[in-house]
């Protein structure tokens, strides 16, 4: 007996447990379809970048505006506790689920679920790799197009350059999907000025540290550097200070350009040490609630939504920074 | 000339120049050190500056590598250690003011050898295997220092906080400076005392050295105290290079590359013999590697795998059994007279 006490205790816990979440779930839902108010449940990766906070607060205040029921939670990078808590807001019947995947894989199941709970799925920022017919969009950056629009302003830049213009890139995280896609969005673009030469391409791991450390090295060895493209706000940083100490002028002996426009980017976009930022914004909430609304209002919506973005020039910088919200 | 080679410095050290030259082969101005805005200037002081904190980190676990143990956990004294001392000098007023960054400096360094004695504590009075009582604090580390910065990067603009990392002294980075008066501390601690002996002593044989009266417990909370006070220069040193603490990727990995800094050096994991001169040579060999990559421009899908391969062919060439079968077989041929019969045989049968 004395053995199986905590067994009893354990199971008495357990069933009073799952008959409180039962209860509790099904009256919530029960209030969240009377009162006509839309409940969407949303399971973000975690917290951590400023980036990440950002969106985790546009998503909070878009939905207190919106006037839906905002059940969240933070996964704190783990992909079991996402699962988890997704299967929760099935039971709670929540109208609408929306998640940032934490991996790519591993998502059938748990989709299905929902599919069977008939709970439609909206992804943000972050894509999986299960069949599209699971969720219903997916709304988030499109990195290429990103690249693509430093491309483009390097074009302009350049158009009139008679000589080789000497670029460096600073990649990131060899491997991850914005550093593949941003170099590829950047390099079709340039591939069009034959002037236009990439001189040295590495990665700084999308940290100020290697950022700075890669340009510190590139900067001895290549003695004539025009332009360089960092994949983010951060390394583009690091890399200033590499040059400022190497004696030259960030912004006008090398001219930077980056994607990202964090705050301490646009500061420096803003200061004149970066010449041009490519946003990619965590600000995702508004276009998330209109998603949400559609749906629940029987409208078709698209299968992929790119994220509404903007590009920096020095002027824009100084005039968006007092409002921006990271 | 055997005297040279069986030197036990001498094949990181041989590695190390061959490394050198093989870059000044690939980028002809690789050796030039010129003098610019009052200081040294030049790929050269690049490697020792960068490689400082790397050196320090592999400086303290050398110690404890020296006792048997192993300390997993100095990547995240690293980052606590840069967090706590930008978030104290980004809260002051005037953060260009001495005294302020003086005692942010020593409030993070008490906080990172209070961490190596924790894990001393783990190891010697606990009893916990090494590498399990400091992977608690590598995995726990890493939260403790996003805590302190609120998981956001912390800048601070104090011109006293950036000598640390990344100012220049008497035309010198001030951070080798700091690397030099260490190593040179430490040297005469464990050279010109018993210390460096008895901390051979416990890790030679832990029991035996009780036997014979060597306080083994308290050298060792000592030693993974010193480690923690190692990593927390270093991590001073990190986030006063960029002004910036950042808790999610300040010294990742880095436990990972000091442990095989001590390797190269020569230091074996096992314990005991330990050499100080041969980790510092450990940890230049891996800078020097990361600057070849960056100043060749080896392109980024392939970096690792050429990281791989080089630190591969180190460590084989350190292996004294692998040198060791290698001249055999070399030896083998040059052996007999070349005209011997035995040759000429296997040339026909071929």
């Amino acid at each position: 007996m004395r053995r199986k006490l905590p067994a009893v205790l354990l199971s008495a816990a357990l069933a009073f447990v799952v008959t409180a979440c039962g209860s509790g779930s099904g009256g919530s839902g029960g209030s969240g379809g009377d009162d006509g108010k839309i409940t969407l449940g949303f399971s973000q990766v975690g917290s951590e970048s400023g980036w990440r906070e950002a969106n985790t607060k546009s998503i909070k205040e878009s939905a207190q505006t919106a006037g839906i029921d905002l059940k969240f939670s933070d996964a704190q990078q783990k992909q079991e506790n996402q699962i988890a808590t997704i299967r929760s807001y099935i039971q709670q019947k929540v109208d609408v689920i929306a998640f940032s995947p934490v991996v790519v894989t591993g998502w059938d199941a748990v989709l299905k679920e929902a599919q069977a709970a008939k709970i439609p799925v909206v992804l943000t920022d972050r894509a999986v790799d299960s069949d599209p017919s699971l969720y219903v969009s997916f709304l988030g950056s499109d990195f290429v197009k990103e690249g693509e629009a430093i491309g483009d302003w390097t074009l302009n830049e350049y158009k009139d350059a008679t000589g080789p213009v000497n670029i460096v890139q600073l990649e990131g995280t060899v491997g991850s999907a914005p550093a593949i896609d941003r170099k590829k969005g950047f390099e079709s673009k340039i591939a069009s000025n034959p002037n236009l030469k990439v001189i040295a391409s590495q990665s700084g791991d999308f940290t100020r540290a290697d950022g700075k450390e890669v340009m510190t090295a590139i900067l001895k060895a290549n003695p004539k550097i025009d332009l360089l493209f960092a994949h983010n706000d951060d390394m583009g940083i690091g890399a200033i200070q590499a040059i400022e100490e190497a004696g030259k002028k960030p912004g006008v002996d090398i001219k930077i350009v980056t994607i990202d426009a964090v705050h301490d980017g646009m500061q420096a976009l803003a200061d004149g040490k970066i010449n041009f930022i490519a946003e990619c914004s965590p600000l995702l909430g508004d276009q998330l609630m209109e998603i949400v609304k559609q749906i629940k209002a029987g409208q078709p919506v698209e299968k992929r939504i790119i994220t509404k973005e903007t590009t920096f020039t020095q002027q824009q910088a100084s005039e968006a920074l007092p409002s921006r919200k990271y | 000339m055997k005297a040279v080679t069986g030197h036990r410095l001498f094949w990181p050290a041989a590695v190390l120049v061959v490394m050198l030259l093989a870059n000044l082969v690939v980028t002809p101005g690789f050796f030039s050190i010129q003098v610019r805005n009052g200081h040294l200037y030049g790929s050269l002081i690049d490697i020792l500056l960068l490689g400082s904190p790397l050196m320090l980190i592999a400086l303290g676990m050398t110690v404890v590598i020296a006792t048997g143990g192993i300390d997993l956990s100095v990547g995240a004294v690293v980052a606590i250690s840069g967090a706590l001392a930008c978030y104290l000098i980004s809260g002051q007023e005037d953060q260009g003011a001495v005294t302020g960054v003086l005692v942010a400096v020593a409030l993070a360094l008490v906080l990172s050898a209070a961490l190596g004695f924790w894990n001393g504590l783990f190891v010697a009075r606990v009893g916990i295997q090494p590498i399990i009582a400091t992977l608690i604090l590598m995995v726990a580390g890493r939260g403790v220092a996003q805590l302190i910065t609120s998981g956001k990067n912390i800048n601070v603009n104090s011109p006293p906080y950036k000598l640390i990392g990344g100012g220049y002294w008497l035309t010198l980075p001030f951070a080798v400076i700091v690397v030099a008066v260490v190593v040179a501390l430490t040297g005469l601690a464990v050279r010109r005392t018993a210390l460096g002996m008895l901390l051979e002593a416990i890790g030679g044989n832990a029991e035996a050295s009780r036997l014979v009266g060597i306080r083994s417990r308290r050298l060792v909370v000592l030693a993974y105290t010193f480690c923690g006070l190692c990593a927390g220069i270093a991590g001073l040193m990190i986030s006063s290079n960029i002004s910036t603490a950042d808790g999610n990727n300040a010294g990742l990995w880095m436990e990972l590359d000091a442990i095989l800094a001590v390797v190269i050096g020569g230091t074996a994991l096992t314990g005991g013999r330990f050499t100080l001169a041969g980790t510092i040579l450990g940890a230049l060999v891996i800078q020097t590697l990361s600057t070849t990559i960056y100043t060749t421009g080896v392109p980024s899908q392939v970096t690792l795998v050429f990281k791989a391969v080089v630190v591969a062919i180190v460590c084989l060439i350190q292996s004294p059994a692998f040198r060791a079968k290698v001249f055999r077989r070399r030896a083998r041929p040059e052996a007999p007279p070349p005209a011997s019969p035995a040759a000429a045989d296997v040339e026909v049968n071929a």
